[in-house]
């Protein structure tokens, strides 16, 4: 297309953002002195700035296009190139883990407490990537299983005094029992239709546990849910959050070890060929039924641990924690790191946690930041943050 | 002996259409069986009938592998290919997104167990369990002969390896009778050629029965023991290949076809 095209184009963009932003942006009723305002400055800002960024959008689209055409025949992605070189690898995981490790000495409490708060997110994106980036099962009520374990930890120490160390797995399997309730009648549905009703269960989990005030003390929540004990020893607030920052980085490397281990198993085999193509999966012998709970249940299930974890360090639950909203989150971590990538989804479930806290001085803007930030890496980027090209079987002869 | 595949008085209605119409199929052990008939003739809805992607409207299916008489009526279709019935299909249904090895390993899966746990502790079991879906994969790839592709994706694949990748990948769960639904469509006359030799090979080593959808007629009269020809979901003959080629409701059927295709 030739200049004058794209910069008429962009004119015609700025103009009707002009004429839609007319009534927010430039007219203002002073209420003080009963007089309107006319903005008219404002509106020519706008006109500027969406020429600018229309411009730039078509120019970003079409350098897409181009690239989208040469790739084919390098399919590794930079990140996976680097995880495939052993010797770039080993340092950074290296170092990665050093860091971790220091990362509670090294920085605040109140830095500590966030990234506990990304790293059980890290545990949840890892869980659902189980779901939709191994199953390909769109579940949008993913938060109903973080409910039901955060409830079985804050409930049954309540009632019984049930420690955290036994919560913990009691949480998680809980979840995987009401994951596979759930997952049962609804798991013959495909695509739109899975991903409305799980949404609806995830919120009738939520009206549930805020109506039902002699289960669940409604809105006003569970307080007091004590942090995990140290040998029995009670630690100091600092203490007891490094600790628990210990306890959710070795969660979330046993949740990486779990997840590595099942994509190159039987199981995993099976999830993925599902999601390729249903009717041949059933042709080889697969149980597509079982198959989904499998993964409907083991997704549950992690999302129940990091509810009994998400307990502990808030001491405090109620059901405002568990909405629809959450779940959104933490369907954009699968999405925007990566479906099916397990460093996808990590670096995504960080960059979307930690992000917003870190910008918080801009916190008017922060939605729209997030949005924007969503909008665009779909547009270009619409594998995620590491594209996942699965790593295959070699086979090698024997 | 009894027929290993006996279908009895099958209709398969879809609304008002009876894709097929009272059928009776019997396949023998051993046998290289052909079902042939014009496109939209009630085919393809057959294999998909007696594999349990369909539920006729009514008739019986029986299989009987061995001495005793099953009915597979109802059954979902992972349990039919449990029982040793597998299938390709007419499009083309590879698992794109993995490699040759990976698609015929997923062809194992009816005849392993390992299950969630076994993944993660990965024990002495699940080890040699994944060996033996791997041994038995390559193994299967060196017989169809496609084993040079090994670690492609499925979807590179020309297209007549493509066709070959789909009986590999039935064949590993170690049917008793191997349906083909037009397995040369797409093929030059050079690999239709050694697709004939292949399908022989099949049946005189591996012990698999076979039952074929196909068009091209050259392929069907050479290979198959018995012919079985439908037009409108109903049988219109049966027999050898040199009854077929001189029936003349064959003829009919098939000279109406051609004119229409023209
Ligand atoms: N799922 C279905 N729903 C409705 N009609 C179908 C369905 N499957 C097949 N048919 C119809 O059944 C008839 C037979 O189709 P098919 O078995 O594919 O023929 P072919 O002998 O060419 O394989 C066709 O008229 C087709 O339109
Ligand atoms: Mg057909």
């Amino acid at each position: 297309m030739t200049a004058t095209g794209e910069i008429k184009k962009s004119v015609l963009v700025s103009l009707w953002f002009m004429f839609l932003t007319f009534p927010i942006m430039v007219i203002r009723v002073n209420t003080v002195q009963d007089v309107v305002e006319w903005r008219w400055l404002n509106m020519a800002y706008i006109g500027i700035g969406t020429f600018f960024i229309s411009m730039l959008w078509r120019y970003m689209i079409r350098r897409k296009e181009r690239e989208g055409k040469k790739e084919k025949t390098d399919n590794l992605s930079f990140a996976q190139k680097i995880i495939l070189d052993k010797k770039i690898f080993i340092p950074l995981v290296a170092l990665t883990g050093l860091f971790i490790i220091v990362f509670p000495h090294m920085f605040s409490m109140y830095q500590t407490n966030i990234m506990i708060s990304a790293l059980i997110y890290v545990m949840l994106g890892l869980g659902l990537n189980i779901v939709i980036g191994l199953a390909g099962l769109l579940d949008l009520g993913y938060v109903a299983f973080f409910a039901v374990g955060a409830y079985s930890y804050a409930l049954l120490n309540l009632h019984y005094g049930l420690v955290f160390w036994l919560a913990l797995p009691l949480g998680g399997f809980l979840a995987l029992i009401f994951g596979v309730i759930l997952g049962y009648p609804v798991l013959r549905l495909r695509g739109d239709y899975l991903a409305i009703v799980t949404l609806g269960f995830g919120e009738i989990i939520r009206l549930v546990l805020e109506n039902w005030n002699e289960f669940s003390f409604g809105p006003s929540g569970i307080p007091n849910i004590p942090k995990p004990p140290l040998f029995g020893v009670d630690l100091s607030l600092s203490g007891s959050i490094i600790y628990l920052y210990y306890i959710i980085v070795g969660l979330v490397i046993f949740t990486i070890f779990v997840i590595n281990r099942l994509e190159n198993s039987r199981i995993g085999r099976a999830w993925i060929a599902l999601k390729d193509d249903e009717i041949a999966c059933q042709a080889m012998g697969i149980d597509k039924a079982r198959t989904k709970l499998r993964a409907f249940g083991l997704g549950a299930m992690w999302a129940g641990m990091a509810g009994v974890i998400f307990a502990a360090k808030t001491t405090f639950i109620n059901p405002a924690s568990f909405t629809i909203w959450e779940s959104v989150i933490i369907l954009c971590t699968v999405v925007l790191g990566g479906m099916g990538s397990i460093t996808g989804v990590i670096s995504g479930a960080l960059l979307l946690i930690l992000l917003p806290e870190y910008l918080r001085a801009f916190s008017e803007f922060r939605m729209i930041i997030f949005g924007a930030v969503l909008v665009l890496m779909m547009v270009f980027r619409p594998g995620g943050i590491i594209n996942n090209v699965r790593k295959t079987y070699k086979f090698q002869k024997t | 002996m009894k027929p290993i595949l006996e279908v009895k008085n099958m209709t398969m209605a879809f609304g008002g259409l009876k894709a097929i119409d009272s059928l009776d199929i019997s396949i023998h052990q051993g046998e290289i069986a052909a079902l042939i008939g014009p496109n939209g003739a009630g085919k393809t809805t057959f294999f998909n009938c007696i594999t349990g992607i369909y539920k006729p409207t009514s008739g019986d299916i029986f299989i009987c592998p061995h001495e005793k008489q099953e009915r597979l009526n109802g059954l979902k279709p992972n349990i039919v290919t449990k029982k040793g019935l597998a299938r390709t299909f007419q499009n083309i249904r590879l698992f794109s997104s993995m490699t040759v090895l990976e698609n015929v390993m997923i062809g194992c899966h009816s005849i392993t167990k390992a299950g969630v746990l076994g993944a993660i502790f990965k024990n002495a079991a699940t080890k040699a369990e994944e060996n033996f879906i791997v041994e038995k994969a390559y193994s299967i790839l060196e017989k169809i002969g496609i084993e040079m592709y090994v670690d492609e994706l499925a979807t590179n694949l020309p297209y007549g390896a493509q066709r070959r990748l789909e009986i590999a990948r039935a064949m590993a769960t170690d049917p008793f009778l191997l349906l083909l639904d037009e397995p040369a469509a797409g093929m030059n006359p050079m690999e239709t050629k050694s697709l004939d030799d292949l399908i022989i090979k099949l049946r005189d080593e591996e012990n698999v029965s076979i039952l074929l959808i196909e068009h091209d007629m050259k392929l069907v009269m050479s290979l198959s023991d018995n012919i079985h020809v439908v037009d409108y979901g109903k049988k219109i003959a049966e027999g050898t290949p040199e009854q077929i080629k001189s029936n003349p409701d064959v003829i009919k059927a098939y000279l109406g076809d051609e004119s229409e295709d023209a």
